[in-house]
């Protein structure tokens, strides 16, 4: 005696936020009753064991139903298969773009291409996350760089309206498509210390202050691809480190402002011509896309690495930055 | 040229890709009616196009329009082969034939493949231009109103109730036919979709005309079925109740005329104008080569004046009723007053060998096997004493060739007074009617005669009035008579049975069946009765019971709902006994008894029966000691026509001490201890009103589940089937509970089981219901003053109070969620758009009303039939996921078409059939859904005032479903 078929269809599709999470998690169906039998919710309804399996076969199958939905999300509203609330529909999509940040940290800065889909079980097992989990989130980010690659206007926009996401997964998505655009190296073990978060900032500053979108916000690719022209112009800084007067000039405008506001002033005073090559040295380098896929590398080498020996704060860094760019803009060269 | 069809194809949308080298589809749409065919422009490489086509116009006869659909096919140009098809919408245009319903259909609607499901997404305009037409020997029926509503529709007054109508129309079916097999499967689906929407068409037609002819305007109640007769054809039947309808201005609130408990009809009675009458209605003479029981053997009276001659009142003069040759009707409920005593159940079966139909024009067969079984229907109500039979219903079940006609429905006698209009030949009144009884215990007193009775039986004085005599328990097929007085709440009972037998062919697998039955039956029955005293209740509502045949067994189902009625007895508790006085295992039997009343005691504190006080005086006769006797009458018929009455009752024996006396007895007493209770929170029942439960709030989930069993050991005993099968049933519910928990407090309305035995091996029980929400506390305060059973003034108190706190639970309910979802959209920036949606919320339910909401229009009845098929059944999900995804777009394509008419809920929604086939070997399977239902437009109770005045249906409906999207 065995149950050869059991469905379970609601007008208003039924969806249980737990299993929902457990399938987007890549349990199967047996080790999600696993999971739900350990979290209790036999007791709410006197339910058994096949009631809980069945419950959630039906979900399962709900959920595999709508995916293809989900690939694009502003389906989902005029769709007519499923019912479902306009509050559970932004719910679905919410969840299902949502990301592991170990998961995204593994993969960010790679191309997301078949390559990359390969070496997911890799990253599977080192992550704890299911593979089928994995696939799922590569699969999105794969999905929204297609979309917004061929679409003009600012990027964030983009995904927030293609993808009906909120305001915060959207600007996470653009720093994955803007890192897997411009290839930004992630993954060395000098940059394991920078979360997901880390990078999404960065990434943030760099779409509003260095692409194409920044100066002109109707072109195509504006937000993904940094500005050829600005990074062209970056060469010119190199009379900062090049020319010794210049050089000195600068030091001292910005040794003088930061005296007395820092207890490492000694270092940085000490420093000031390593750090300003490095930085010059990065900026001028970046017309090489060699270059810019290691543009977070040499940061941390060239500027991040010396600024700690020496003990910086953040708020020291933040300080000397400040000055050394206003610093720069009061030297005749600038003006 | 009585009408001119127009239709306009404006966009597509979702569109799958037809071109794989390109990823796209160069759409284009051709729109049939009748022989006349339209095409659109193509429309290249897009998934989305818009043909914005001119308005194709068809100038068509009105029986056309009745019977045919508009069908528009979406097809992918092909320069080089043939096109290929995306897939169809039929679209029936009936609402648009009547003034009141819809004026135009215009919306999207699925484009629907037999095989490959829905594929994308149409937007049609439709609109119907009638001439009037004044020849009278005119075919088609136009103007005729349906209802699925068993009850009489809200916003309507039933100015005149005619009576019985019913037809039947035959085909070959096309499945069946040479031709089958050289078509593709896609083309045999299509054919059989189009055959049985023509034929539906045809039948309704047909019924409008007899309706006409008996001079009504609106079928209620109509039920209309399929028999799937296999190599010897198809059937589509349809009864119903002809009714006079008057629509209540809308300013109004609907009153006399329904009672869904959102509406009290109570106060209208007195006051009411005129209520609903019988017409003289004459026995339609029609020269229709269909079915037509006037033409048939029945000895035709002119009038049919019923002879009451061993019935008290026949000394005087009776009341002659002209409700047509059979006084049936196929409603549930009935304005209050209407019905003045309830006899019991009665039903007929009979066993038929199919014979293929050689003419389909003439029938007569299959209407000679009905008119055989409504006769038997009369019979038994004439023997109970009752000139009618309301809440009836009529059922197949077919396995090969053997076929078992099934009717029921609950014996009554109704109230003359509403005759009268109707009938002013009428000189006598009679007095036992003038004296009106109390209305919430009147329908209980006994309508037969107490020295004659049919059957033995204990009558007790009634305990409301201790004027009339009652019979100790009640089974009836109608829903709860909403001026009822009950104590607690309700629930489901069900009885449930498997019987074993061999397989055999033609005329001895017939007999073999037809012996069978009446053991079910019995058995059936007993269980129900056991049932009802263990959960310490004395009348069941709502009683449906299924036999369904396979090949080597039969699968008996009985579901009602049980209810304490305060004008009966309290049940007597269930006695066990050993065999012998002095048996050995008495000790058993005691630990039996204990269980037994303890499983009594803890039901008596669930449905929270607290019967009365004043019940325990007794009139007469003490508390009545408990004997069995059936209110169930019932005879079968076998193929060859031989009639057999069954007592049920069981003889000098007193049934309600069970006697152990073997293993299987053990068994049986087990199986009565295994029904759990439902959980905290959740009550369930099988009826319109849930008894005790009134104060809905706005949480409504319809839902269909289907379970096929597949029982692996061949060997099985009748025994351990019926625990398989008992099981199986109860953990569908268990499952129900489960996910619907959400939901508590609630209660699962309208459950409707429906067993089959696709194959030898399997059982498939098929389930449609609906959850509703309530108000727990108030309920509480309810069931405190409950006991004082005034009558209906208090009732009436007890349903309007709840009635306005559960509307306003309800706006309020509908203004946060908005509010929650306004905000949220905000917090995402206003940009984040859902593109612009307008998909219409349209709620479904299998009851005759909505929560919290008025029915301000009946747009028309929704009677649609697919069939799925899949040659992938692996790559779907298996059969699970076949069946899941198949009966999500029949959901999906009744929502479209109720959107489409301008109407944002579905009533009185059935799902008729539901044939599941598979092969999993050759990776196929198959699937046939009708599913049937009133669109309707309703609007919140809250809204009411505002919206009634501008009476702007359109504006309103508009209005409501942007607030609930």
């Amino acid at each position: 005696m065995s149950v050869e078929l059991d469905v379970f269809v609601g007008n208003t599709t039924i969806m249980d936020e737990e299993v929902y999470q457990l399938w987007l998690d890549g349990y199967t169906v047996n080790d999600a009753v696993k999971v739900r039998m350990e979290g209790g919710v036999m007791d709410e309804c006197e339910a058994s064991k096949d009631v809980l399996l069945s419950d959630t076969m039906d979900q399962y199958r709900t959920f595999q139903m709508c995916e293809r939905l989900l690939h694009s999300p502003a389906k989902l509203a005029n769709q007519l298969l499923f019912q479902i609330p306009p509050h559970r529909q932004i719910m679905l999509i919410e969840r299902y773009y949502a990301f592991d940040d170990t998961f995204v940290r593994e993969v960010l800065g790679k191309k997301l291409s078949k390559g990359t889909k390969k070496d997911l079980d890799d990253i599977s097992a080192k992550t704890s996350v299911t593979l089928k989990s994995c696939r799922r989130q590569f699969d999105n980010f794969k999905r929204v760089f297609k979309v917004v690659e061929e679409l003009k206007g600012p990027l964030v926009e983009n995904i927030r309206q293609h993808f009906l996401l909120s305001d915060k997964l959207a600007r996470d998505y653009a720093a994955i498509v803007f890192f897997a655009n411009n290839r930004f190296e992630t993954g060395k073990r000098k940059l394991q210390y920078l979360s997901f978060q880390d990078f999404a900032f960065c990434a943030g500053q760099l779409i509003s202050n260095w692409t194409v979108g920044a100066v002109d916000n109707m072109v195509e690719d504006m937000d993904v691809d940094l500005d050829k022209e600005f990074l062209q112009e970056l060469k010119e800084l190199k009379i900062l480190i090049t020319d010794k007067d210049l050089l000195d000039q600068h030091k001292s405008l910005v040794c003088t402002a930061l005296r007395g506001k820092t207890k490492v002033f000694i270092e940085m005073e000490g420093s000031f011509k390593n750090l300003s090559r490095g930085l010059i040295n990065i900026a001028a380098k970046l017309t090489n896309t060699k270059d810019v896929r290691d543009f977070f590398i040499d940061l941390v080498e060239k500027f991040i690495e010396p600024c700690r020996s020496d003990r910086w704060s953040a708020a020291d860094m933040k300080l000397y930055l400040t000055h050394y760019t206003n610093s720069a803009h009061i030297l005749d060269t600038f003006k | 040229m009585p009408g001119k069809l127009k239709a306009k194809i404006v966009a597509g949308r979702h569109l799958p890709v037809m071109d794989r080298a390109s990823d796209l589809t160069d759409a284009f749409v051709e729109v049939k009616f009748g022989n006349t065919t339209f095409k659109t422009d193509v429309c290249p490489k897009s998934l989305n196009p818009q043909w914005n086509s001119e308005w194709f116009k068809f100038e068509v006869d009105d029986e056309d329009l009745q019977d045919e659909p508009l069908q528009i096919t979406v097809l992918d140009h092909d320069t080089y082969s043939a096109n290929d098809a995306i897939g169809k919408v039929y679209i029936d245009i009936d609402p648009l034939l009547y003034s009141e319903a819809a004026s135009v259909i215009s919306g999207w609607f699925p484009i629907y493949d037999t095989i490959h499901g829905i594929r994308g997404e149409i937007n049609v305009i439709v609109k119907v231009e009638l001439f009037n037409d004044l020849n009278r020997f005119r075919q088609s029926s136009c103007g005729v109103k349906f209802f699925c509503t068993t009850c009489i529709p809200q916003c309507y007054r039933a100015t005149l109730v005619h009576g019985f109508v019913e037809e039947l129309v035959v085909n070959e079916d096309p499945e069946y036919q040479w031709i089958d097999r050289i078509r593709t499967p896609r083309a045999s689906n299509e054919a059989r979709q189009r055959l049985i929407s023509l034929m539906s068409g045809e039948l309704q037609r047909k019924i409008g005309l007899k309706v006409l002819e008996m001079g009504g305007n609106a079928v209620v109640g109509y039920l209309q079925c399929f028999d799937l007769e296999g190599e010897s054809g198809l059937v589509v039947r349809a009864i119903g109740t002809a009714c006079t309808l008057d629509k209540l201005s809308s300013g109004t609130p609907a009153s006399n005329a329904c009672n869904s408990p959102s509406k009290d009809g109570k106060e209208a009675l007195p006051t009411s104008s005129s209520p609903p009458p019988f017409s003289p209605s004459k026995p339609c003479s029609r020269q229709s080569s269909s079915s037509d029981t006037d033409l048939s053997l029945t000895p035709k009276t002119g009038k049919n004046t019923w002879p009451r001659p061993s019935f008290p009142f026949s000394s005087l003069p009776s009341p002659t009723l002209h409700i047509g040759e059979f006084p049936f009707f196929t409603l549930t409920s009935f304005p209050p007053g209407f019905l003045l005593h309830v006899g019991g159940v009665v039903s007929a079966r009979s066993v038929k060998l199919l014979d293929r139909i050689h003419n389909p024009d003439e029938p007569e067969t299959r209407d000679a096997w009905w008119e055989e079984i409504r006769q038997e229907i009369k019979s038994h109500a004439r023997a109970l004493g009752c000139h009618a039979v309301v809440g009836y219903s009529e059922s197949t079940s077919i396995c090969e060739e053997v076929c078992i006609l099934s009717a029921s429905g609950t014996a009554a006698i109704l109230n003359p007074r509403y005759m009268r209009e109707g009938c002013l030949d009428i000189g006598c009144t009679d007095h036992r009617f003038e004296e009106p009884s109390p209305p919430n215990c009147g329908f209980c007193h006994i309508p037969y005669d107490e020295l004659n009775m049919p059957f033995p039986a204990q009558l007790t004085y009634c305990y409301h009035c201790r004027r009339q005599k009652v019979p100790d328990v009640l089974f009836t097929t109608i829903d709860l008579p909403s001026e009822a007085a009950v104590a607690g709440k309700g629930c489901l009972i069900q009885a449930r049975l498997c019987r074993l037998k061999k397989k055999a062919q033609g005329e001895a697998n017939a007999t073999a069946i037809s012996n069978l039955l009446p053991f079910m039956e019995y058995e059936l029955h007993t269980q129900l009765m056991n049932k009802l005293k263990l959960r310490s209740m004395n009348a069941l509502f709502g009683l449906h019971i299924q036999i369904s045949v396979g090949e080597n067994m039969l699968l008996g189902l009985a579901s009602a709902t049980g209810v304490y009625l305060t004008a009966l007895p309290a049940p007597g508790g269930i006695q066990i006994a050993g065999k012998t006085p002095g048996d050995l295992s008495s000790e058993h039997i005691s630990s039996i008894q204990k269980r037994i009343n303890d499983t009594i005691a803890v039901n008596k504190e669930l449905y929270q029966i607290n019967p009365p006080e004043l019940a325990e005086e007794g009139v007469g006769s003490p508390i009545p000691e408990p004997r069995h006797r059936s209110r169930l009458f019932r005879s079968h018929s076998e193929s060859s026509d031989e009639l057999s009455e069954l007592d049920l009752s069981h003889g000098k024996k007193d049934a309600f001490v069970l006697e152990i006396d073997d293993t299987d007895a053990v068994e049986d007493i087990h199986s009565l201890l295994i029904d759990a209770p439902p959980p905290t929170g959740f009550y369930s029942c099988n009826t319109e009103n849930m008894p005790g439960i009134s104060n809905w709030t706005s949480g409504v989930q319809m839902f269909t589940s289907v379970r096929v069993l597949r029982l692996s050991n061949a060997n099985l005993t009748n025994q351990g089937l019926n625990k398989i099968f008992t099981d199986l049933c109860e953990n569908l519910l268990k499952s129900f509970y489960f996910k619907l928990r959400s939901m508590i407090p609630c209660c699962l309305c309208h459950l409707n089981f429906t067993v089959a035995v696709p194959e030898e091996e399997l059982i498939q029980v098929t389930v449609t219901a609906v959850a509703m929400t309530y108000d727990k506390e108030q309920t509480q305060e309810k069931t405190a003053e409950k006991p004082i059973n005034k009558g209906s003034l208090e009732a009436e108190e007890q349903l309007q109070f709840p009635l306005e706190l559960c509307a306003d639970s309800s706006s309020s309910n509908i203004q946060t969620a908005s509010k929650i979802s306004e905000g949220r959209s905000r917090s995402l920036r206003s940009s984040r758009s859902f593109g612009g949606s307008s998909v219409t919320v349209v709620k479904m339910t299998p009851l005759s009303f909505l929560p919290g909401t008025r029915i301000i229009k009946y747009l028309g009845i929704i009677n649609m039939f697919f069939i799925r098929e899949t040659t992938s059944l692996r790559e779907e999900g298996g059969v699970s996921g076949f069946l899941h995804s198949f009966i999500a777009e029949v959901f999906a394509m009744v929502r479209a078409h109720v959107a489409a008419l301008g109407g944002n809920a579905v009533v009185s929604y059935s799902m008729k059939e539901c044939v599941f086939m598979e092969n999993p070997n050759k990776n196929q399977a198959q699937c046939l859904i009708n599913v049937s239902g009133d669109a309707v437009i309703c609007i919140s109770e809250t809204d009411q005032e505002s919206s009634a005045s501008t009476a702007n249906t359109g504006q309103t409906g508009g209005s409501e479903t942007d607030g609930a999207t």
